[in-house]
């Protein structure tokens, strides 16, 4: 017990600390999308990694939250707070009623309803132009802003969105380790065996779904408002299968690892800007590798290859 | 207790169960033995509320609990086991007779997310209780142990404490002796025989006639998905038709 604690404020110090050592640095920008990244992909993990239930419409999620804030600011004038609220409560009703058929599938065909659904709400932000701007994209979308603190600078909205993920983090571990995420879990394993023991399958699917689409709304709402400018290709398929290869990266049922997936994915292709036109190869090789020989992800992954090269004369199990 | 009344099963055209009716009484153990294919596990997973009968009901303590979903009738007090056993998997030991306990605590998403001090002592008396049960099963030394890495004799014991940790009124076993040697098919009966001493009520589909006829109160036989026969292991030994059913007539 007192060691997730202690594991937790490790992460805190890190995240609190690490700006130090890139102020004005253009890596901050990167530092922010990275907890944005996070966030998605703890929400997706929470859905896929506990529940064992597939999404490839995540990114749908994303977007509604970044669109409805988006809108409901710079068009209606808005308090981005109050727009971002809306937004989460809008998308959690709307995943929770879109849930009860779409969850009724499993495996394969769960992951086509939800691409499907994915790609519904893609194609409106790109057809409904006098709303969102279509193609063109979304501009002119406030900051967020507490009294006079206006989150307008990279550094700024690193606070602002690395807030926003220690706390996900603090109540996602919370979920996981209760009744509720045992009996994810339990539904993961075997769902005939916790519907026996009186777990809800039906119903507890689609309350994770609801609240991993809020997340990633939320999470919407604050690329929108540090951004202030947004377009459909972000939000796009492409997007919900990228949120899926960080969370099978970094660990299927591990908060931290989905930390690690996000950060691997953000900082990967930064790296990789060295390696000029061959880093798309590159980046589908360490991918590919990965899976290959850590399929426990990254957070499991790690700590035995840290042991193979330490402790060969250690002897543990 | 539980009454079983005119069940008919019809799969396409094949009737697996033809209006089998019988009643199980408070605290005995009853056995449902049969032929393969007489229909057992069937009838079985008509009363756990895996299939929904083409006709005919189940009355649990006097409700219909006809069609109920299974973890409806976990909250009216009857689990069952599954005979190729269904555990958590990746779940260790403990973890699992935890979620036995789902019925017996309420904590929801916002509660368990935000960690009220409610959920924080509902979750200590979950852990308490839940070993309660582990040492029940004479498992306690295996509470930090994955689940998958058990060897299937003490998986079987591990299942029958989850069941055991929502305090049911009734238990149902498929198969509890199936893939069990023979010293874990008798540290199972003693198990059996402490469940029925707690006050619950035991019913199990059964192949080993042994173990049946050593442990059951009544026996139900069923046969080509109809009743044969029913009463004590002595009355069912010396019954004539069930000696057919089985010799083969």
């Amino acid at each position: 017990m007192n060691r997730e604690i202690f594991k937790y404020l490790f992460f805190a110090l890190v995240v609190l600390i690490t700006p130090v050592f890139f102020q004005g640095n253009y890596l901050m920008n990167v530092l922010v999308f990275m907890g944005i990244n996070t966030m998605l992909a703890i929400a997706l993990n929470l859905l896929l990694g506990y529940a064992g239930q597939i999404s490839l419409g995540h990114a749908g999620f994303f977007g509604l939250g970044a669109y409805i804030s988006g809108v409901l600011t710079a068009t209606y004038s808005w308090n981005p707070w109050f727009a971002m609220s809306f937004a989460a409560a809008l998308v959690g009703i709307s995943a929770f009623l879109v849930g009860f058929p779409v969850l009724k599938l499993k495996g394969h065909y769960l992951a086509m309803g939800t691409l499907g659904l994915g790609i519904i709400i893609y194609i409106m932000f790109n057809e409904t132009v006098e709303l969102t701007g279509g193609p063109s994209g979304f501009s002119g979308i406030a900051n967020l802003s507490i009294g006079t603190l206006i989150f307008d600078s990279d550094f700024k909205n690193y606070y602002l969105i690395w807030t926003f993920v220690l706390v996900t983090v603090l109540l996602s571990l919370n979920l996981a380790n209760s009744r509720v995420g045992r009996a994810l879990r339990a539904l993961h394993d075997s769902e005939v065996a916790a519907r026996v023991m009186g777990v809800n399958a039906r119903l507890l699917k689609v309350q994770i779904f609801a609240l991993s689409a809020v997340i990633c709304s939320v999470a919407g709402s604050l690329y929108a408002h540090t951004m202030t400018f947004i377009a459909p290709p972000s939000f796009g398929f492409n997007f919900s299968v990228e949120l899926l290869t960080m969370v099978v990266i970094g660990g299927l049922g591990s908060i931290y690892g989905s930390f690690l997936g996000a950060a691997l994915l953000t900082l990967l292709p930064e790296i990789l800007r060295e390696a000029k036109d061959y880093d798309i190869v590159i980046y589908g090789l360490i991918l590919m590798l990965m899976v290959m020989f850590m399929p426990g992800g990254l957070v499991r992954g790690v700590p035995e290859l840290f042991r193979k090269i330490t402790g060969k004369g250690g002897g543990n199990a | 207790m539980l009454e079983v009344s005119g069940i008919t099963q019809i799969f396409g055209g094949v009737t697996a169960l033809k209006d089998v009716s019988f009643v199980v009484r408070k605290g005995d153990i009853t056995g449902v033995i049969g032929p393969n294919g007489a229909g057992k596990t069937t009838l079985f997973n008509i009363i756990a509320g895996i299939y929904t009968q083409t006709s005919g009901r189940v009355i649990l303590n006097s409700n219909d609990v006809s069609g109920f979903p299974p973890e409806r009738l976990a909250y009216l007090g009857m689990v069952r086991t599954f005979q190729n056993i269904e555990l958590f998997g990746q779940m260790t030991v403990l973890e699992n007779v935890m979620v036995g306990l789902h019925t017996k605590s309420r904590c929801g998403m916002i509660s368990s997310a935000l960690k009220m001090p409610w959920a924080r002592s509902e979750e200590k008396k979950i852990r308490n209780e839940a070993m309660k049960w582990l040492d029940f099963a004479g498992i306690i030394d295996l509470a930090d142990t994955v689940s998958a890495n058990l060897p299937f004799g003490k998986g079987r014991l591990l299942e029958t404490a989850r069941a055991l940790a929502s305090e049911p009124s009734i238990i149902l076993m498929d198969e509890p002796a199936a893939g069990l040697n023979s010293q874990e098919t008798w540290q199972l009966s003693q198990l059996i025989k402490r469940i029925r001493d707690l006050g619950v009520t035991v019913v199990l589909v059964e192949h080993d006639m042994e173990l049946v006829m050593d442990i059951c109160d009544r026996i139900i036989v069923l046969n080509l998905g109809e009743k044969l026969a029913e009463g004590t292991p002595r009355e069912i030994q010396e019954n004539p038709y069930v000696i057919a059913a089985y010799l083969g007539g």
